[in-house]
């Protein structure tokens, strides 16, 4: 693996090799292992455009765990801000050595452009771009649905998962609708019609625009943040109507089976897309899935870092 | 004065024959002629010079991406001998005197004639008439208008502006594109935009504003042109147009005919260009309405811009794309060779209907014995591998980078002299 | 990597290897008076198969259960830019930690002592033991740092060309240890 820019770069063999190895690297941090060895003398460059310290944090704990140099290199209070571009960013981080780039960017595409346009060398991790996708958080929401579903081993055949809210301007639901079906999952797209992005009738997901009606069936329910400037945009009337047609309350979540779990990729908006009570129930496994954020980015970065360059 | 022969060459793509060139006109056509200048013309076609009714020369303004010089001289290579300057420069071509001094430029280069396009509202804002008379009446003689880069949305300055352009004879040429549905648009609104989380550039937004241009044409009683066309809706609506009597033309691009919107796939912002490449279904519709007429000419929408545009992420990078240099290249692989189109069809796709749509006189006219000497011969049997590095563009913003395209222009004649000899610069 | 190989010659078979690991644990409980503060820790995937075997046997001949684990060394490994990522295979510690604890590490092959290496540090990465030994099934020399094996199953002597195979049935259905030489 040179990089990771989209979930569709990964056949269900390397999302399982991922997945196992987040388990193995999770199993070390509750061994007491403080630090691994293996990318040390590496320089990881955490290059954010966006603010998003949750995200840039688990990037960061999960190359120092694994002795990486880390770089932060965020848009505010830099080059970036002055108007700098990305190529001459790019071309500073070669030169300073980087070894690997986890870059959130705003604009759909500058990860893939990063890793192709010949800028740098090194590898590319995609932490966010634009409302294209967000391949480690699928990677975490798969191995979290794992853990519960599947006893954390192998994939996720079989499984069911509801995917819900703005799925048109979803990384999240991007990278998952891909992740969760190459792992053998059936996914739902859960979203009022405006929500829905052109073409989704060819992603391989069941669509429904009524939530109600997606719950009985399902092994998780996935919730996706909605963006308070999508309110002003015609998308849906109110923020009213939204949570009362797609929010998850606890009404909706008792129509789920016992065994199922709620997901949601934070922050979250209570009261919106998930109401309080649902976000911190005992099937709620929200906080989990931050835990696990490190463990999966650990593995990604040791498998892109860990062995020689050609791979 | 210096006389020229061009052996053996087929006339719009018939029989052999020599063409011989003097005092600017074509002083013969047959065997045997003889010249101080012999152009080989085994294998090639020789056909009207081209006319571009939709080019960006970027002069005044960002003469970093072109000038008049560099484009005219792209042009050349081409085979044009005619180009539209759109009127989206800095300032913007909307008064007698920058489209004066674009005039001139041109007039100086004389590589081709240079015929300014006048904005239609001022400064492309869409809120005020340009002086269009003065413009018309000006020493560059404007015949076609248009705010390119910007459409022409509010339905009562269109209709204004249709109505006025009457009194000249003009033509307003209108991108179409209804703003609110294009609001943020990255690429053609389709299954790959949705994959590739960039903002779609839906079809009806081109189509919505043609139907209504073509209605309010009808109503006012005046000539419109649509540049670019892209979709096929768009295609559909100016055949019910033309049928309907309405006095409505359509341009299409090269890169229209040529491309797909599943090339955003790479995310290489050289694809970025607006309207967008759009689906498989629009190049085939675009195709087949030019082969029948409904679209009445290929227009480049030549676009340069300079390396840091789009060096860069797609959202980052500038709308546009070259084309000068390539597009009878184009125009061979998805029209001649398919069989959509003969080579007569060309001259008249290329250089006799926009000559004709843009009131160029003495342009787009028959090859024949006293014709003004406008002549491109173009051998359609070589292959060649794109080289950015080796156009004669200012810029290097080709789409057609590494892709091998068949034909090359040989020789190119302006006013009876030659301003590209054996493939290169004269 | 592909080698055109001659037909395997097998050196162990079932028996030898059953022999082996018995004498091995005779031999562990010897050294260690009675292997009453021992942990065996197998190195995966082989290594950790045959720490289960030796502690089960140990235990038997003692009448007492012997902690066992295994030990990853991958992301240790001297070797690790030297080829593509490797996958991460399971570490158990037993509950007994190894704090303060004999150690015996058992791998299959002891070739060039770089995986033994690696152990050791992994090994820190969970506590101070005692003392650290080492059990290997086969010996086959050429090493090329100052590590050396406490317990052998067998000494084999060979060539760099050729190839130990060692085969356990839980991973490969059949018990046995054999050599193929590349050409
Ligand atoms: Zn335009």
């Amino acid at each position: 693996m040179k990089h990771l820019l989209s979930a569709s770069d990964l056949s269900r063999d390397d999302a399982v090799l991922v997945l196992d190895t987040a388990k193995q690297l999770a199993a070390a941090t509750a061994q007491g292992v403080g630090k691994l060895p293996p990318l040390r003398g590496r320089t990881v460059v955490n290059l954010f455009y966006e603010d998003s310290t949750r995200t840039r944090i688990s990037f960061e704990a999960a190359a120092k765990r694994l002795s990486a140099d880390v770089i932060n290199f965020s848009a505010k209070g830099s080059s970036v801000s002055k108007g700098e571009s990305l190529k001459d960013t790019a071309l500073t981080l070669e030169a300073m050595g980087a070894d690997a780039v986890v870059i959130r960017h705003p604009s759909s595409g500058a990860p893939h452009r990063l890793a192709t346009a010949g800028w740098i060398s090194g590898g590319v991790v995609n932490a966010g771009d634009g409302t294209h996708e967000h391949p480690t958080q699928a990677l975490l929401d798969a191995y979290t649905l794992r853990a519960h579903l599947r006893n954390g081993e192998g994939d996720l055949q079989g499984a069911k998962v509801a995917i819900v809210g703005d799925v048109l301007h979803s990384r999240v639901a991007r990278s998952n609708a891909q992740l969760l079906q190459t792992l053998g999952a059936s996914v739902r797209l859960v979203a009022p019609p405006t929500l829905m992005p052109f073409g989704v009738d060819t992603w391989g997901c069941e669509v429904s625009y009524d939530l109600d009606d997606s719950l009985n069936d399902v092994d998780a329910v996935m919730m996706l943040r909605v963006q308070r400037e999508r309110m002003n945009a015609a998308y849906f009337p109110t923020a009213h109507e939204y949570s009362s047609r797609y929010g998850l309350n606890a009404t909706r979540m008792n129509k789920m089976p016992s065994h199922a779990i709620v997901m949601h990729p934070g922050p979250m908006n209570r009261g919106m897309e998930i109401s309080a009570d649902v976000a911190d129930s005992s099937r709620s496994v929200i906080v989990e899935q931050v835990a696990n954020g490190v463990s999966v980015r650990m593995a990604v970065l040791y498998l892109i870092l860990g062995g020689t360059e050609m791979s | 004065m210096t006389t020229y022969v061009i052996k053996d060459v087929a006339i719009l793509g018939g029989a052999e024959s020599d063409i011989k060139i003097a005092d600017g006109v074509i002083a013969a056509i047959g065997s045997g002629l003889t010249g101080d200048v012999v152009v080989n013309g085994k294998g090639c076609v020789a056909l009207p010079g081209l006319v571009d009714l939709h080019t960006h020369l970027r002069e005044p303004g960002r003469e970093d991406a072109e000038t008049v010089l560099s484009g005219s001289q792209a042009a050349a290579m081409g085979g044009f001998t005619s180009v539209h300057a759109m009127a989206n420069t800095n300032p913007v071509a909307d008064t007698a005197g920058v489209v004066e001094q674009v005039w001139r430029l041109g007039q100086q280069v004389n590589l081709v004639d240079v015929r300014p396009v006048g904005a239609v509202t001022v400064g492309l804002e869409g809120t005020a008439l340009a002086e269009l008379g003065a413009m018309a009446e000006s020493a560059a003689a404007v015949r076609v208008f248009s705010d390119d880069g910007k459409c022409v949305h509010d339905s009562v300055m269109m209709r204004r502006a249709l109505e006025y352009v009457k009194a000249f004879d003009g033509v307003v040429a209108q991108h179409a594109q209804e703003p609110r549905l294009t609001e943020g648009a990255q690429m053609n609104e389709g299954v790959i935009s949705g994959k590739l989380g960039l903002t779609g550039w839906p079809a009806v937004a081109e189509e919505a504003i043609i139907a209504r241009d073509v209605l309010l044409a009808e109503h006012v009683g005046s000539r419109l042109h649509v540049c670019h066309l892209s979709t096929a809706g768009s295609v559909d609506i100016i055949r019910w147009a033309k049928a309907r009597g309405i006095n409505v033309t359509a341009e299409v691009t090269p890169h229209h005919l040529y491309f797909t919107d599943d090339v955003v796939e790479t995310y290489n912002p050289v694809f970025k260009v607006n309207p967008p490449l759009r689906t498989r279904a629009d190049v085939e519709a675009v195709r087949a309405g030019l082969a029948d007429g409904t679209i009445d000419i290929v227009a480049t929408d030549h676009a340069p811009h300079p390396a840091e545009d789009k060096d860069c992420e797609w959202a980052a990078a500038a709308f546009g794309m070259t084309g000068l240099e390539s597009a009878l290249a184009i125009v061979n692989d998805t029209m001649v060779k398919p069989g959509l189109l003969t080579w007569a069809q060309v001259a008249d796709r290329m250089s006799i209907a926009p000559a004709h749509i843009g009131r160029v006189l003495d342009q787009g006219q028959p090859l024949e014995v006293g014709s003004p000497a406008h002549i491109v011969v173009f051998n359609p049997n070589i292959d060649i591998e794109v080289d950015p590095t080796r156009t004669v563009s200012a810029s290097r913003n080709t789409p057609y980078a590494g892709y091998v395209l068949p034909g090359k222009v040989v020789a190119t004649f302006y006013r009876g002299r030659p301003t590209v000899l054996d493939g290169a610069l004269a | 990597m592909t080698h055109d190989v001659e037909p395997a010659r097998v050196v162990l078979d079932s028996d030898d290897i059953s022999r082996a690991l018995t004498r091995l644990a005779h031999e562990v409980i010897e050294r260690t008076h009675g292997a009453d503060n021992l942990t065996i820790m197998g190195i995966p995937t082989r290594g950790a198969s045959l720490a289960v075997r030796l502690a089960d046997k140990i235990a038997a001949i003692q009448g007492s259960p012997v902690p066992c684990g295994a030990l990853d060394v991958t992301m240790y490994r001297d070797d690790l830019r030297m080829r593509p990522a490797r996958a991460l295979l399971p570490t158990t510690i037993p509950p007994e930690g190894i704090e303060g604890r004999l150690v015996v590490l058992v791998d299959d092959v002891l070739f060039s002592g770089r995986t033994i290496r690696a152990a050791l540090d992994a090994l820190s990465e969970h506590g101070r033991p005692q003392a650290v030994q080492l059990a290997v099934l086969v010996d086959r020399g050429h090493r090329e740092l100052p590590i050396r094996a406490d317990y052998v199953g067998k000494n084999l002597p060979t060539s760099n060309l050729e190839i130990v195979q060692v085969r356990l049935r839980e991973h490969d259905g059949v018990d046995e240890v054999s050599i193929e030489r590349a050409v």
